[in-house]
């Protein structure tokens, strides 16, 4: 088998095995997995970033959380339908990530990520200050009647999984489809040694934006579509641990790799979800995670079976 | 109550506040200045020093002022023990490499809060303050019987507190001293410009940096325990002080203590101040996107002298 049609059975097959498992699955981790699927899109739109830019953000909570209140303030006080609301995420999204990145990428490295973390702070400030319409760490909870997507009730278990599915679906396939088309790979060699990149004629500030922009907008769109499934847009989503988290996901998973950030978010979930039984301060676990990873396995799961068994990973 | 005397209480608070950022701030720039990596774990043993100051001054028996004074010995010493420990196990490992380094301190950062958060709970504990004498503080007035000095109700500070800013300007003093007057300021110095030549002239650099680390930590954990009979000691009390002496060590120029000291002065008074005028959450959002647009436009500092 060649190496492309064995990348597109390995994450078809992933798809598929998603799609049967909703009907087997015990509801409480048929919830679960729904969930992770959304976070793993978000983990996906930092890997386009951090994994093939090169680009470390700790900021990316500034544009989940852009997308759910752009979608949570249209519902609420614009009484959109979810498709309208979805868009509305998505242009906030989009607006914040091309302001972010035009400022954001006029530094590099260690200045980047510090530039990027205080916008996210800014950010959080922003929708705690404006309480009056954000209802702050309260949130805003959205009634099922707002979550009606024509006939489908995105509130049910049911038509809840499919979309998380969709959206996944979207979301991953986007970000292998670029991978493997010119664009990608200028990105990855960008990653590798931008002033070669430069050296070579490509407008490397052009492609470190367009990279920011795809990865803040399937970040918000994940984001919105967090607040339509579950009916919750709260000021947690924007706070520095929800920066965090993206980075662990894909750190755990592998950088780099189109399965990783998916592969990350399932374990990571499960690591808290299971130590939140034992004790309130899962973060710990997190913790543990990030210093173990930068210490013994930098390249993440998928990373290494990309290093020993499966070269043609994409 | 006039402006006047209204203004000289925000600016004697804004300098309790200045004075421990000041400490904070130059152990983060010290670490960052020699090192070359950010850590951001560095208001977590903030945290720790204000902890362990609790923790020793009430295990010690007797007045008050004997466990402050133990606990001023013990919790400096111990959390810059730790943070050679964390140089030593963990940053020496990824080989100080800037991006690892941060992801690593993020990683330090949720171990220390939540390991806090099992043994010592999520509840806010006092330090009794070793002395507490109310001082009230006079005004002067141009009034009939000319130049006359009174005592206006309200203006007053107390004893404790002038002691914080004595005590933070003879640590800064110390600093300045082991850096610029010791040999082991000579070999951090040394290590700070150019860490291949120091290495060839057969410097320890790794017990350098471990002991850079060290002192970053201590001095961390030293500001905590000067604060913690005003504030109290919490889990997540290591936020806001990250957060300001990030601030603080951009504004005065990544690495370079003096600017840092100035700066931490210039914010902590701005910051009893504006909060005076603003609600504290616009005036934290204004300082994080000014800092973040100082770091785009003018990265080395606002007192940094030109780029290299």
């Amino acid at each position: 088998m060649s190496d492309r049609s064995k990348t597109f059975a390995l994450h078809g097959g992933v798809l598929a095995l998603l799609f049967a498992l909703q009907f087997v699955l015990p509801a409480y981790h048929h919830g679960n997995l729904a969930r992770i699927m959304v976070l793993a899109s978000f983990a996906v739109g930092y890997n386009v970033m951090f994994g093939y830019t090169g680009l470390l953000s700790l900021g990316h909570a500034l544009f989940f959380a852009a997308g759910m209140y752009g979608m949570g303030l249209a519902v609420h006080y614009g009484g959109a339908g979810p498709v309208v609301a979805l868009l509305a995420g998505l242009v906030a999204a989009i607006a914040v990530s091309l302001l972010v990145g035009l400022l954001a990428l006029r530094t590099a490295g260690v200045g980047f990520m510090i530039v990027t973390l205080m916008f996210a702070q800014a950010g959080y400030l922003t929708v705690l200050y404006f309480t009056t319409y954000t209802r702050g760490d309260e949130g805003l909870v959205l009634q099922q009647a707002q979550r009606m997507l024509g006939s489908l009730d995105l509130s049910q278990p049911g038509p809840r999984y499919f979309a998380a599915l969709g959206l996944f679906a979207v979301c991953m396939l986007a970000v292998l489809w670029m991978v493997r088309a010119p664009f990608g790979k200028v990105l990855i060699a960008i990653r590798e040694n931008e002033e070669r990149a430069r050296m070579l004629g490509y407008d490397v500030f052009r492609y470190k934006l367009a990279a920011v922009v795809i990865s803040g907008t399937i970040c918000g769109l994940a984001g919105a579509a967090y607040g339509l499934l579950f009916g919750y847009v709260g000021a947690t989503f924007a706070s520095v641990q929800y920066s965090i988290f993206p980075l662990l996901w894909v750190l755990l998973g592998g950088a780099g790799t189109v399965l990783g950030p998916f592969i990350g978010a399932l374990f990571m979930f499960y690591l808290i979800d299971l130590s939140s039984s034992v004790t309130s301060a899962y973060m710990l676990v997190a913790g543990v995670a990030l210093v173990l990873l930068t210490l013994f396995a930098p390249q993440g799961l998928v990373g290494e079976l990309r290093e020993r068994v499966w070269r043609w990973l994409p | 109550m006039e402006f006047g005397p209204y203004l000289m209480l925000a600016m004697l608070e804004g300098a309790v506040t200045a004075a421990v950022l000041a400490l904070t701030a130059v152990g983060l720039s010290l670490v960052f200045g020699v090192m070359r990596v950010v850590n951001v774990a560095h208001g977590e043993f903030f945290m720790l020093g204000a902890v362990l100051a609790w923790w020793v001054a009430s295990h010690v028996g007797g007045p008050p002022a004997l466990g402050f004074i133990a606990a001023l010995a013990i919790a400096p010493l111990a959390v810059g023990g730790l943070a050679a420990l964390a140089d030593m196990t963990i940053l020496k490992r990824v080989n100080y490499d800037p991006e690892r380094t941060i992801v690593a301190t993020i990683g330090i950062l949720y171990i220390l809060q939540q390991l806090t958060l099992m043994t010592y709970g999520p509840e806010a504990r006092p330090v009794e303050p070793p002395f507490n004498t109310r001082l009230a503080l006079p005004w002067f007035e141009w009034g009939e019987g000319g130049f006359q000095l009174y005592w206006p109700w309200g203006l007053g500070t107390t004893s404790y507190k002038l002691f914080v800013i004595g005590a933070a300007a003879a640590v800064l003093v110390g600093v300045w001293v082991l850096m610029a007057r010791t040999r082991i300021g000579l070999l951090m110095r040394a290590t700070q410009l150019d860490r291949e030549m120091a290495l060839a002239f057969g410097i320890p650099v790794e017990r350098v940096y471990a002991m850079v680390f060290g002192i970053g930590g201590a001095l961390a954990a030293l500001g905590a325990v000067l604060i913690v009979p005003i504030q109290q000691a919490h889990y997540l009390m290591g936020g806001d002080p990250l957060l300001l002496s990030f601030i603080v060590v951009i504004i005065g120029g990544l690495g370079s203590l003096p600017g840092t000291v100035a700066a931490a002065v210039l914010i902590g008074l701005s910051d009893g101040i504006i909060s005076v005028f603003f609600s504290p959450t616009l005036a934290k959002i204004l300082a994080t996107l000014l800092v973040a647009l100082v770091l785009v436009f003018r990265p080395q500092g606002l007192f940094g002298t030109g780029s290299k």
